[in-house]
């Protein structure tokens, strides 16, 4: 039984659409990266599959229940964890307590039960030495981890990671990779959109294509990245 | 894989616990002096004139209104400018209770509360359909519509309001006691319970935020007030909290109403609705001291206190004087006089920050007033 499957998702903002007809399916412990150019709809299938805007049309199962007419609270707690492409830190909270927060509510624990929980992510995400600071004092960068961290937190089943690659250092960017690779190894199934492919094709098992709101291609990572619709709409390139 | 990142994977190995610390070294030293400033607060009507004590009433009644706007509108980011809709429930509450249903005026404060919470049910209703400004500009019209309706109830005097007789008063609960032990005349008396029962409030209530905000509950509220779309994200219940805090809110606001007008004992639809008296003033307490502090609204009625007693002799002058004093402190300290002097010196009041300690030695940053 697949993890998370959409059937027929369809959304528009006015005359625009946004999502039109998309289905696919995520086993439980898989890896999927999503690509497609900006304005695809990529960051708007995150925000249909978490919750954030409902749907017009079409079903979302998630972990074998029908979660389409839930809200965003409701599929957290049924282990959905997600970040935001452009950081959404509690600005006034440290860093510490915006993962508290996170595992305490997500994951429904009680606050004095999950205090190693949240520093062991600060470890492995970096961020320990930031703990106590307020999160309005990080740099993008650190925003950018600590959105990982508190997705993380809230011990999802299935990870939605909204670009959290872009603007990285070389070394950076290996330690974001092995991360998130540590993270698929315990068994957690991870939905990846990125526009750094080398990060992307380091985790992912299959690469799903978007544009202009419609799944235009889905398959393992070499044949993707060598299909000539990809490599024309993708990529910018005249086959 | 690269350096840093190894070694400290190797270092979390040795057996060190985390632990969680809300405590700053000032708690222990601000807690006394807390015990003492009540202590000597509650000893006042026997020490001080009738004048004072009346003074002394009006701040922690206007604490008590700052603290829970400040709680609705700092923490739970419910900017309403209708909790006067609250204040007028209570107080009229309380008024229909002692003359129309004879209860002790005493016993009508709570249940004037409770109906002032009642009637918080379907105004939530409906102006949690609206956000931002359109949330502040609904809770307006709702309260509008509270003044107009209680206009129209003749019993209590309709639109030109009603006084609470002398002989409801007379006899309240524990005045007797009062006369007895301190040799208080009836109207000091009356005023000293009023002012004692204020002073109860006011602790209370800075005690039940400040233990609601220690909680889990507290820390769902931060993040939803500072970003309720991710806090929904991780699992938030933010509507119920919201709405939890919209009615707890309602509830101590209508008391604090009931208990202002007991203590006036002259109600009127016009002043116990007032705008300006019950929410203009309250916003800019907690505006003026730093709103999202507990700290905040204490210093800011303080500073309300001192302004409206030197220069409210200049009428409609001293309001614009507060509006733009407002204005100012927006623009140049955007959290309040609180919010510059924690800034400079790291002091918390009342601290709720949750700072991780212990667990392997890590260089960490030294910096910050709490780093």
């Amino acid at each position: 039984m697949p993890i998370l499957e959409l059937t027929a998702v369809s959304k528009s903002f006015g005359a625009l659409v946004v999502a039109e007809d998309i289905g696919f399916s995520v086993e439980p412990g898989e890896a999927l990266g999503i690509i497609g150019p900006n304005g695809a709809g990529k960051s708007t299938l995150f925000n249909l599959i978490n919750g954030n805007y409902p749907v017009a049309s079409g079903t979302i199962c998630f972990d074998g229940r029908d979660v389409t007419h839930q809200p965003p609270m409701q599929r957290c707690l049924s282990g959905m964890g997600r970040t935001f492409q452009i950081p959404q830190p509690f600005e006034r909270l440290t860093v510490f307590e915006n993962l508290l927060v996170a595992a305490a509510f997500g994951a429904q624990e009680k606050e004095s039960q999950v205090t190693d929980l949240c520093a062991d992510i600060l470890v492995e995400t970096g961020l320990i030495a930031k703990a106590n600071r307020p999160a309005s004092a990080l740099t993008l960068l650190e925003r950018k981890r600590m959105e990982l961290a508190r997705a993380l937190a809230t011990q999802p089943k299935l990870l939605l990671l909204d670009e959290i690659a872009g603007g990285l250092t070389e070394g950076e960017c290996r330690q974001l990779v092995a991360t998130i690779k540590r993270v698929h190894q315990r068994g957690v199934a991870v939905i990846w959109i990125e526009h750094v492919l080398h990060a992307l094709t380091a985790v992912v098992e299959r690469i799903l294509v978007l544009n202009f709101g419609r799944v235009i291609g889905i398959g393992d990572p070499e044949t993707i990245m060598a299909s000539s619709v990809v490599r024309e709409i993708y990529l910018g390139m005249e086959v | 894989m690269t350096t840093g990142f190894n070694s400290i994977r190797t270092e979390i190995e040795q057996p060190q616990a985390w632990r969680v610390e809300t405590r700053t070294r000032l708690s222990g030293a601000i807690a006394v002096v807390a015990i003492v400033a009540v202590a000597v607060l509650a000893a006042a009507p026997v020490f001080v004139s009738r004048g004072v004590v009346q003074d002394l009433f009006f701040i922690l009644t206007m604490l008590t209104l700052a603290q829970n706007w400040n709680l609705l509108a700092g923490y739970a980011g419910l900017i309403s400018v209708g909790q006067q809709l609250f204040v007028g429930c209570g107080a009229y509450a309380l008024f229909g209770l002692v003359i129309l249903g004879g209860l002790d005026p005493i016993l009508a404060i709570p249940i004037a509360g409770l109906l002032a919470m009642l009637v918080a049910v379907p105004t939530a209703f409906f102006s949690f359909r609206l956000y931002g400004p359109y949330f502040a500009i609904g809770t307006w019209v709702i309260a509008e519509v509270g003044r107009l309706l209680f206009a129209q109830w003749k019993m209590l005097g309709g639109g030109t309001g009603t006084s609470l007789p002398r002989e409801a008063t007379k006899d309240m609960l524990g005045l007797s006691l009062l006369q007895d032990w301190f040799g208080m005349r009836a109207s000091a008396a009356a005023d000293a319970l009023a002012y004692w029962l204020a002073l109860a409030l006011a602790t209370l209530t800075i005690g039940l935020v400040y233990k609601l905000l220690r909680s889990k509950q507290g820390l769902g509220l931060a993040a939803v007030r500072d970003n309720e779309n991710a806090a929904r994200a991780i699992g938030v219940d933010a509507r119920r909290l919201k709405t939890a805090i919209y009615l707890l809110t309602a509830f101590l606001t209508g008391v604090v109403g009931a208990l202002i007008y007991l203590q006036k004992a002259r109600i009127s639809p016009d002043a116990a609705f007032s705008l300006t008296d019950w929410t203009a003033y309250v916003v800019f307490i907690v505006v003026i001291g730093g709103i999202g502090t507990i700290e905040g609204p204490i210093l800011g009625v303080l500073v309300f206190f001192l302004l409206q007693n030197a220069f409210s002799n200049y009428g409609s002058w001293y309001l614009l004087a507060l509006g733009a004093l407002a204005i100012v402190i927006m623009l140049f300290a955007p959290r309040g006089l609180w919010g510059l002097i924690s800034d400079r010196t790291g002091w918390e009041l009342f601290p709720v920050r949750r700072l991780l300690k212990g667990g392997p030695p890590i260089k960490t940053d030294k910096g910050g007033p709490h780093g």
